[in-house]
């Protein structure tokens, strides 16, 4: 595998572009695995990466029914931050983090990782108040979070309309948050992974499962049948689908979530802007698309499109505060299905299946996950044991009741 | 958007509704005796099919009233509309609609 740097472009630049390598193999898959991922999305195409490369297991297939990144991983609106209510959330998120903070070396792919700052805005004197309890609990977990006031805010945004139907009170900002090229993610984890001898194994549905003495054998696809010492589950929107395979039964349900783009414009907002309030969130590419996402559907749905009037009340909310963006086009609305658990934080690691694990419950916010997500689980699938940060997150905390309730906590889970 | 039929009022714009989640899902008999795993799956485990989904809805903007839907969650077609106590007269096994 060739380097990516600027060096490489310019050579391959001098021969018109034709001679750069395939960035992964396309293997035909083998009888049997150490370890089977089901779904190549960020985290499947992660946990293999971190597999391969630090715990020394490299016979691993990744085994994805689309292509990959075509799930939630490549919908999302690629939001990163660390600004959890509860210390177990911001450990693991702020590992996450600091990973993203050198992960275009790591794979040695640019992610573009921009640092502009996550803000989240107030539009009631009460949740003014609640922001600053969360700011301050924030911090006592050792992570930069500001209070803003609305001048700071409109410093830093000087076409919001701090006026508008249920006016900004304020706000805080956790600087060292931000967005990417979530492609970037997913294509580099899948390169490095492939690199390091990872099969990773497209248009390959996996519809059933043989199990005996509580253990997964093999799996059945649509590319034939896969025998595999261990497997992971890292299928999202899916996860109910997968689990019953084995017998599992899981506290997930689907919904969809949307995300829409406008035409492309000059760079006018710099920072990522969250409003739990009136439900909206807003950042600009670097293409220069307006990236919008708000609230999700709230009902059921394995459908990736999502509904009209959601879409409606996005608009809605961006044009109160933002009103310079009305005459914009939108060019594209999509939606992803969304793995929800009851307290919105996700489920990593042991089943009670011997040798199946999962990574699921990511929801509407599992993309700033994907580092930590898949250095986590690989850990703990080689030491059978969770990984310590992944120790408040197993799926028996449904049952002892530690439910870690981000949902409330957060208020906007992305 | 989906298009509901309310059992009193009529067919009103999905804006009117509020999803409730699975129907049908039984409380504990004996509450006291429950373990903490039929709690759990009393509480959060949820049947979360990809096709044929008994669900409840409340016309939250109309009547006010709860009822059920057996409706796709892939296609998001409406399948029945029956009242709050009543059982489907839809059936499926295979976690596919199959209109009857
Ligand atoms: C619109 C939207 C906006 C979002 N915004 C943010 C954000 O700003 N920040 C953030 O942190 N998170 C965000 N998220 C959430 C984030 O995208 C997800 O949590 C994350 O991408 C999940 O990654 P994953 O690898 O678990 O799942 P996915 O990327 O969905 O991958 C799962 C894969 O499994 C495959 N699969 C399913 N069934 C099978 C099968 N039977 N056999 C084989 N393969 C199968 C699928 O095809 C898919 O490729 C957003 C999500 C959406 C939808
Ligand atoms: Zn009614």
């Amino acid at each position: 595998m060739n380097s990516y740097s600027g060096f490489s472009l310019f050579r391959n630049a001098l021969t018109g572009h034709r001679h750069w390598s395939r960035a992964w193999r396309d293997p035909v898959p083998k009888k049997h695995y150490d370890v089977v991922i089901v779904g190549a999305g960020g985290h499947g195409l992660a946990t293999a990466y971190y597999l391969a490369k630090y715990q020394g297991v490299k016979n691993v297939a990744v085994l994805e029914k689309g292509y990959l990144g075509g799930g939630n991983s490549g919908r999302n609106t690629q939001v990163s931050r660390s600004n959890y209510f509860y210390p177990e959330s911001g450990a693991f998120y702020e590992h996450s983090l600091k990973l993203f903070e050198n992960l275009a070396q790591e794979i040695n792919f640019n992610v573009m990782f921009s640092q502009r700052g996550v803000l989240a805005i107030c539009n009631s004197p009460h949740e003014m108040e609640l922001y600053r309890r969360w700011a301050n609990a924030i911090q006592m977990n050792g992570i930069d979070s500001k209070i803003l006031s609305r001048e700071g805010i409109k410093k830093l945004i000087p076409h919001i309309n701090l006026d508008c139907r249920f006016p900004v009170y304020g706000g805080f900002i956790q600087k060292r948050g931000g967005i990417s090229r979530h492609d970037a993610v997913t294509w580099g984890y899948a390169r490095q992974a492939s690199a390091a001898g990872v099969d990773i194994i497209q248009q390959c549905e996996v519809v059933g499962m043989d199990s005996s003495d509580s253990r997964v054998t093999t799996v059945h696809t649509t590319r034939g049948t896969i025998a595999a010492d261990k497997f992971a589950l890292c299928v999202a929107g899916h996860s109910s689908q997968l689990a019953a395979m084995a017998g599992l039964r899981l506290p997930i349900t689907s919904i969809p979530l949307q995300a829409m783009v406008t035409e492309p414009v000059r760079p006018i907002l710099h920072t990522c802007l969250v409003s739990a309030h009136i439900h909206v969130y807003v950042s600009q590419s670097d293409r220069g698309e307006i990236v919008i996402g708000g609230g999700a559907d709230l009902y059921n749905s394995y459908a990736q499109r999502g509904g009209l009037p959601v879409q409606h009340e996005n608009m809605e909310a961006l044009l109160e505060l933002l009103p310079i963006f009305s005459r914009l086009r939108l060019m594209r609305q999509w939606a992803g299905v969304c793995d929800m658990t009851p307290d919105v934080s996700p489920i990593v690691g042991k089943t009670p299946i011997d040798n199946l694990y999962i990574s699921t419950g990511w929801g509407t916010g599992g993309y700033k996950a994907i580092p930590a997500g898949g250095d986590t689980l690989a850990h703990t699938m080689v030491h059978d044991q969770a990984h310590d940060l992944l120790k408040p997150f197993q799926l028996d905390r449904f049952e002892t009741g530690h439910l870690i309730d981000e949902g409330a906590a957060s208020g906007v889970a992305h | 958007m989906l298009r509901i039929k309310c059992p009193w009022c009529g067919v009103r714009d999905q804006t009117d509704f509020q999803f409730g989640g699975e129907s049908h899902i039984a409380r504990p008999e004996t509450p006291e005796h429950a373990s903490d795993a039929e709690w759990a799956n009393y509480l959060y485990f949820r049947k979360n099919p990809k096709g044929l989904h008994y669900e409840r809805w409340v016309h939250s903007y109309g009547c006010r009233q709860w009822f059920n839907i057996a409706r796709d969650t892939l296609t998001h077609e409406i399948i029945e509309v029956y009242k709050m106590g009543e059982q489907p007269s839809t059936r499926s096994d295979t976690g596919k609609a199959n209109k009857k």
